[in-house]
């Protein structure tokens, strides 16, 4: 799995970094940045993150 | 869009209220207001309408057409699409009745809720870095104070009181005040007009109307006197970032107050009634999430008008019909939330929309997250005898208001 992120589209809502941490903090413009490529262990945390977005500016690619 | 249907029925350990018999002649038309006196919230009918093919065609009480939004996907497809809009300067834009005493809202410079992107951007990305999630966690130790400090009164003053008055809606209103810069020495007066302002039994129309002008007027003064002496706050902070002229400042603090302040009280009156009727989640902060999305409050806030011709749930809506998408019919939608009348915190409700979908969703909402969990908290810690002091159906519901709350909440230890 890989995640990208449109910090562009991005309205902080922060549900990223609310739901998984590990792999999502806000810049000092309280936008979106990944911190890693999801493990094994975070591949759920993903797509959880990437379905409660508001601004759907997370993406997650499967496989 | 497509319907999935309701879930395949199961046995919930509570069931669900049922409607009173209609006397609707056209039970096809759904009439406003949708919340009334002796009908649970949300209403019972909201299950009916989630069931319907397509949209549900509703009356406002000004007599124009609207479309009912009801299924959790159709809400977030309606509040994610660029054919509709925010902007309630269109045509068609839905009225759904009383609201607390701005002036003229929708014509204050800065009010971004009711503008659409790219316009609307400016405003939220100005705001977005006082909002984060490390900003609002940073935040807390002060709202713990805030917080302790209205319990201290309370209990100093005997063993009764209104909640609402005396804890729910004092707590937002000093938060914000801190949020803003206002100094502690105004923060009584603040806090004093914001209550006129959302009390609707309790003061007049004009009287919310001078206490509105009064704020507007405080926050003008704030304003100029944070450009001259720059502080640690939001106010100087969006001064000197420059992104929002000061002209539109004023509208967009009201916004902040108006839209974090009834809002947030609400939730804490109401989620205290239901952990006290629920009492072994009072120690359980999953608790906040489950009372966001049971009580959805905001049922009404999300108004829409479709600015194309736009098909959601296989209805065409034509350019300048009004939208309201329901937030309580849609987190109450059995397809995503299983027996979803049921209060119950072990759940995952945290797809909920009651702060909304879409670039509107609430900026400030992990701030409310925080005022709730530490009022929850401290409450229960201090007053671990707290009881209600009339029956759960003898409470003051806000029928008449465009957010759903108590009117006053009496209790007794």
């Amino acid at each position: 799995m890989r995640i990208t992120v449109a910090p562009d589209r991005c309205v902080g809502a922060g549900q990223c970094v609310l739901n998984a941490p590990a792999l999502f903090d806000q810049d000092d413009d309280g936008l979106v940045t990944l911190l890693a490529d999801p493990g094994a262990d975070q591949e759920s945390a993903a797509r959880v993150a990437s379905g409660l977005c508001p601004s759907r500016a997370i993406t997650v690619h499967e496989g | 869009m497509k319907h999935t249907g309701p879930a395949v029925p199961r046995t919930c350990p509570v069931a669900a209220q049922t409607a009173p018999a209609s006397d609707v002649t056209d039970p096809a038309m759904v009439d406003f207001p949708l919340r009334q006196p002796g009908v649970p919230f949300p209403p019972p009918d909201y299950a009916d309408y989630r069931d319907r093919q397509g949209l549900v065609l509703s009356h406002l009480p000004d007599g124009k057409r609207v479309w009912l939004v009801t299924r959790h996907e159709d809400v977030r497809a309606v509040l994610t699409n660029p054919k509709i809009s925010s902007n309630p300067e269109h045509e068609g834009f839905p009225n759904v009745g009383k609201t607390v005493g701005v002036p003229k809202q929708d014509q204050i410079p800065g009010w971004f809720v009711g503008m659409d992107s790219p316009e609307h951007d400016r405003f939220r990305k100005a705001l977005i870095p006082e909002f984060t999630v490390r900003r609002v966690r940073a935040m807390r130790p002060a709202i713990e104070r805030t917080v302790e400090a209205r319990l201290d009164e309370m209990l100093a003053a005997g063993n009764t009181a209104d909640l609402v008055a005396d804890y729910a809606l004092p707590i937002p209103s000093l938060v914000i005040s801190a949020l803003l810069g206002v100094p502690p020495t105004d923060r009584d007066f603040f806090e004093s007009r914001t209550r006129v302002l959302v009390s609707l039994r309790g003061s007049t129309e004009e009287q919310r109307m001078t206490a509105g002008k009064e704020l507007l007027r405080y926050i003008n003064r704030l304003i100029s006197i944070k450009e001259k002496w720059p502080g640690d706050d939001l106010v100087s902070r969006l001064l000197a970032n420059g992104a929002i002229a000061p002209h539109e400042l004023s509208g967009v603090l009201m916004l902040l107050l108006i839209a974090g302040h009834e809002t947030t009280a609400n939730n804490i009156a109401l989620g205290v009634v239901t952990l006290l009727t629920h009492p072994q989640w009072i120690h359980d902060d999953r608790a906040v999430e489950e009372t966001l999305r049971f009580h959805s409050v905001a049922d009404l806030v999300s108004l829409r008008v479709a600015v194309e011709d736009v098909e959601i749930a296989g209805q065409l809506i034509k350019a300048g019909e009004g939208i309201v998408p329901l937030v309580a019919a849609a987190n109450h939608d059995e397809s995503v939330f299983e027996c979803p009348h049921e209060f119950d915190p072990s759940r995952s409700a945290r797809s909920h929309v009651a702060f909304g979908y879409g670039v509107h969703q609430c900026l400030g909402q992990n701030l409310v997250r925080v005022e709730m969990e530490v009022a929850y908290r401290k409450l229960f810690e201090r007053i671990p005898n707290l009881q209600l002091d009339v029956p759960v159906d003898g409470l003051g519901i806000k029928y008449d208001s465009v957010l759903y709350g108590l009117h006053e909440l009496p209790v007794r230890w």
